[in-house]
């Protein structure tokens, strides 16, 4: 059962956003995740995110694919529109949602299975339209529902809980989006809270397509010793590039750090993206150069996190596409509808 | 039988693929159009850019039938590949013109038809210094010569020629000398005209030629689609051109320049489907054209949207299957497929069309049907119907059409709401009410796949998750009192014969029809529109001892769907199937009908 209601409990002096609402208002039905899995601490940061940005959650779409990780839309904001759809294919009905209507913050939710597999393709294709949304994938190196199968992102010789080790090389999807064309292109953990809401935060707030790739360990199958997913693998081979903060159109931006490690990006609503270079060399702006830092770090099986790329300048889909502003679904029919005499006219040509 | 007679007759081109033969066919065809005659075309053609074999087919009908005869009698064989089989199809009688540049042996084994040879190719290479122009005047050439023998008017062709080239005034006069070569050399050496000819008359007023596909696409626009997704793929390609045209023309801010629609081209059909079922979850009219193959990729999908009851239009150009099959050839294969598609217990509302006009009609009322019953809906052509012109009544359009858009709660009716619920029946009709994301927090509630109960929640639980799918059916059910009626023609007289067709059987088997009662043997007939079927097709075969179901396709598939459907006796229905690839003609239908009904008669 994915669908026990939370009761809902407010507290005394409970701290409100700018909506007057708490961070109960943004939180979903009880998870029935394995205790300690990795997803209900992503689950934690993006109700945090959301709450933060003040976000009307019913003015928010949150969409996944199948797994245990897509099954966790339904255990965050509750006054959400929420989809739960089709095995890797959750891309496809986020971009035809936010093609009728692109004033609604999305958040697509998948897993290493569902995006990496089965979902290679659409995900892919998401990436080179650059929909406007940001894609959450809480990658563990198995398949939990089915019980344990290793997936696509686990690493070459990574151990299992019973068997013999991995003989297939992982797709990186930081590495695959740096190559399709993603414009906002991160890695996270999901131990690590205040890194995963200030990104979750920057990637909403990003105009195009943004990715989280958010190592998120499965208790339950993926947490052994010589798993390269693990708890403890992770904490040991973690690795911060460049911390991002979203700041918002009323706030200033304080520069904290010595000149050429902070990094104002601007945004298309007048906030900015503060990046924070904790590796001074690094520069996120540059496509070529963060993927040779990010396949340098993976010969050194180091697991770098941060806000690894990102290009505010690309069209999202709604300008490619040359949309007007206001929603699909708000035009009303009259002005869809050419009439009988333009009707008339244009049949000349078949006479 | 039919001719060949004035007015009455069959011309058939054998050309090679990408010689530009297709707009000196069109042109021919649209002289006769031109003309007054009521004329068909039948484009077949291959699976393949240049080089392999294609014909077309114009019948001549003065009596306006529209569908094929299933006769030659004027062979253009303008390839050389494919010689033998052209004079081999032509009727007795029948006259062959062909390119007497090249000398063709093998005519001697014809001596019941017609032979004339004109040096095409010569007197083009006479005239024309381009090779590639060559080509083209040749074909030209050829549409001279016919016109010359069936007594084309010259100045109708002149007319068509000028708005073609209406832009490139140059090309108006190099094209007219190249039919007056044809035209003037077939004079010259032939009795002209032939015995069967055209002669004009008043039959195609108001009328129109156009082909299925563009007539749906504009449908589409009229109905107020703007969402449309789609993989590219023959024969429904030509659908998704259209809209792309007619949006680009007709749905444009003026001011902003700005778009009022979205097409995305998608990475295959299962993108395809997802995209337009996003869309039309956040409240867009949206549609994808798609052929048998996609359906197949897309059914997944298809079943979801049928679960989660989202209103989406799916349309079918069926194509030759099973598989790849042949791409380019029609055929009525997808009747089961699109009726039940999905795994688990899914049945569908499908719209058959036989002719553009109703492609136009059908379109609309398919996205009207979507949204009241809040389901996938199939609109099922074919390629025959989609990329060939038809003529049809010139396409009309009620300003007063107000889009059916269902039970759509605003946010006015949900704060009068104690609370709401995705999939309660509130109404007792089997319908119910749909929020759009975005509206208000009251309206929120969560689309899912796995089973969920009247409040969209997740459930597991046997009762509530046969509530949801025997109201489902309930819903499908009631949907037979909304959909397209079928059409019935009665016979003069009484009759223990029915037959019943389906989409583009419809012009052969009604013909047939016609020329079978003349002869003395009255059937009646019903075309079906919809599916589910409505009481009238059941109470239809009721009436009738013996009921042919004619068809294309090669499992009898209309005819066990009526099996599975009604209360029908297996023994009543006698499948008559058609599925060459090529359209079906009236003689086929003539031919089955007679020889049980005759058998009848000896018994």
């Amino acid at each position: 059962m994915t669908s026990f209601l939370k009761p809902k409990i407010r507290r005394h002096n409970e701290p409100l956003n700018e909506l007057g609402l708490a961070r109960v208002d943004y939180e979903g039905n009880m998870s029935t995740l394995c205790a300690g899995c990795g997803h209900d601490s992503v689950t934690a940061a993006i109700v945090r995110a959301f709450y933060e940005l003040s976000i009307p959650p019913h003015r928010a779409l949150k969409i996944s694919g199948i797994g245990c990780s897509s099954k966790t839309t339904s255990y965050f904001m509750n006054d959400s529109h929420g989809a739960n759809t089709v095995h890797g294919r959750m891309p496809s009905f986020a971009t035809g949602a936010l093609s009728a209507n692109n004033d609604l913050p999305t958040i697509g939710i998948s897993g290493d299975g569902d995006s990496l597999s089965i979902g290679l393709g659409q995900m892919a294709h998401a990436m080179r339209r650059n929909v406007n949304m940001l894609y959450m994938l809480e990658n563990n190196g198995v398949y939990g529902l089915t019980k344990g199968q290793f997936s696509a992102s686990a690493d070459l010789g990574s151990l299992p809980k019973k068997g013999d080790p991995n003989e297939f090389p992982a797709i990186d999807p930081v590495a695959f989006a740096l190559s399709v064309g993603a414009t906002f292109i991160a890695r996270s953990f999901s131990g690590d809270r205040k890194q995963l809401v200030s990104l979750i935060k920057a990637g909403l707030k990003h105009k195009g397509f943004a990715i989280i790739d958010v190592i998120s360990p499965c208790v339950s199958f993926n947490d052994h010793k010589g798993s390269t997913k693990s708890y403890a693998h992770t904490y040991e081979f973690y690795s911060k590039a460049v911390h991002a903060d979203y700041i918002a159109p009323s706030q200033e931006i304080v520069a904290a750090y010595d000149e050429g490690e902070v990094m104002p990006v601007e945004l298309h609503d007048g906030g900015y993206i503060q990046l924070r270079k904790l590796d001074a060399d690094y520069d996120p702006t540059d496509r070529g150069a963060a993927f040779n830092r990010v396949m340098d770090s993976e010969r050194k099986n180091e697991i770098l996190t941060g806000l690894l790329f990102i290009d505010e300048k690309q069209p999202d889909l709604h300008e490619t596409q040359n949309m007007e502003a206001r929603p699909l679904n708000e035009i009303p029919y009259t002005e869809l509808n050419p009439g009988a005499d333009a009707l008339s006219a244009l049949q000349a040509e078949f006479r | 039988m039919s001719g060949p007679g004035l007015n009455d007759f069959v011309i058939k081109i054998g050309t090679v693929n990408g010689t530009g033969s297709a707009s000196a066919n069109g042109l021919l065809m649209k002289s006769i159009f031109r003309m007054g005659i009521p004329v068909v075309g039948k484009n077949v053609f291959p699976s393949n850019i240049q080089g392999l074999p294609t014909w077309y087919e114009i019948r001549v009908s003065g009596d306006g039938h529209a569908g094929r005869s299933g006769e030659v009698h004027m062979m253009v064989a303008m390839n050389q590949a494919t010689y033998d089989q052209d004079l081999a199809e032509l009727a007795t009688g029948g006259v062959l013109l062909y390119d007497s540049t090249w000398p063709r042996p093998q005519l001697e084994n014809r001596p019941d038809v017609t032979v004339i040879g004109v040096p095409l190719m010569k007197m083009c290479n006479e005239v024309v210094k381009a090779a590639r122009s060559r080509i083209l005047m040749k074909n030209m050439a050829y549409v001279g010569a016919v016109a010359a023998l069936v007594d084309i008017d010259l100045a109708v062709i002149r007319s068509l020629i000028e708005e073609t080239f209406a832009a490139k005034a140059k090309l108006i006069d190099s094209n007219m000398v190249a039919v007056k070569l044809g035209y003037d050399y077939v004079k010259s050496h032939y009795d002209c005209p032939l015995r069967f000819r055209v002669a004009a008359l008043d039959k195609t007023k108001g009328k129109v030629m156009i082909d299925g596909n563009t007539a749906a696409s504009l449908g589409c626009v009229y109905a107020g689609a703007t969402f449309g997704a789609w993989y590219p793929i023959t024969p429904s390609t030509s659908l998704m051109d259209g809209f792309v045209k007619y949006c680009k023309k007709l749905r444009v801010h003026e001011e902003s320049g700005k778009n009022k629609f979205c097409i995305i081209q998608a990475e295959d059909e299962l993108a395809a489907a997802g995209l337009i079922i996003g869309a039309a979850w956040n409240g867009a009219r949206a549609f994808t054209p798609t052929s048998g193959p996609g359906i197949s990729l897309m059914s997944e999908w298809i079943g979801f949207a049928y679960y989660t009851e989202i209103p989406v239009v799916f349309f079918d150009i069926q194509r030759t299957g099973p598989s790849t099959g042949m791409p380019t050839r029609t055929q009525q294969c997808d009747i089961q497929t699109t009726a039940y598609a999905s795994h688990g217990d899914t049945k569908h509302i499908v719209l058959y069309p036989s002719d553009p006009n109703e492609c136009f009609d059908f379109a609309v009322r398919s996205f009207d049907l979507a949204e009241r019953f809040q389901t996938p809906v199939f609109f099922l052509s074919d390629i025959d119907l989609g990329m060939n012109d038809w003529m049809v009544d010139e396409l009309t359009w009620d300003d007063n059409y107000v889009p059916d858009r269902g039970k759509v709660v605003t946010k006015d009716d949900l704060d009068k709401m104690e609370s709401f619920s995705r999939y309660l029946d509130v109404d007792g009709d089997h319908i119910p009410y749909r929020s759009l994301p975005g509206t208000d927090p009251k309206g929120a509630y969560f689309l899912r796949g796995s089973g969920h109960n009247a409040h969209a929640r997740y459930t597991e639980l046997g009762h509530e998750y046969q509530e949801i799918v025997d109201r489902l059916l309930a819903k499908w059910e009631s949907a037979k009192t909304a959909v397209p009626a079928p059409i019935v023609q009665k016979a003069a007289g009484s009759t223990r014969y029915g037959m019943i067709a389906i989409g583009t059987s419809d012009a052969a088997a009604t013909e047939a029809r016609t020329r079978l009662e003349a002869d003395g043997m009255p059937v009646d007939y019903m075309r079906v529109r919809a599916f589910p079927f409505t009481d009238e097709v059941e109470a239809f075969i009721a009436d009738h001892e013996e009921v042919f179901v004619v068809e294309q396709n090669r499992d009898a598939q209309l005819l066990n769907l009526l099996l599975t459907e009604t209360n029908a006796a297996r023994e009543k229905l006698i499948p008559v199937l058609h599925y060459s690839g090529e359209p079906l003609n009236y003689r086929f239908v003539c031919d089955a009908l007679m020889k049980r009904i005759k058998l009848r008669k000896i018994a």
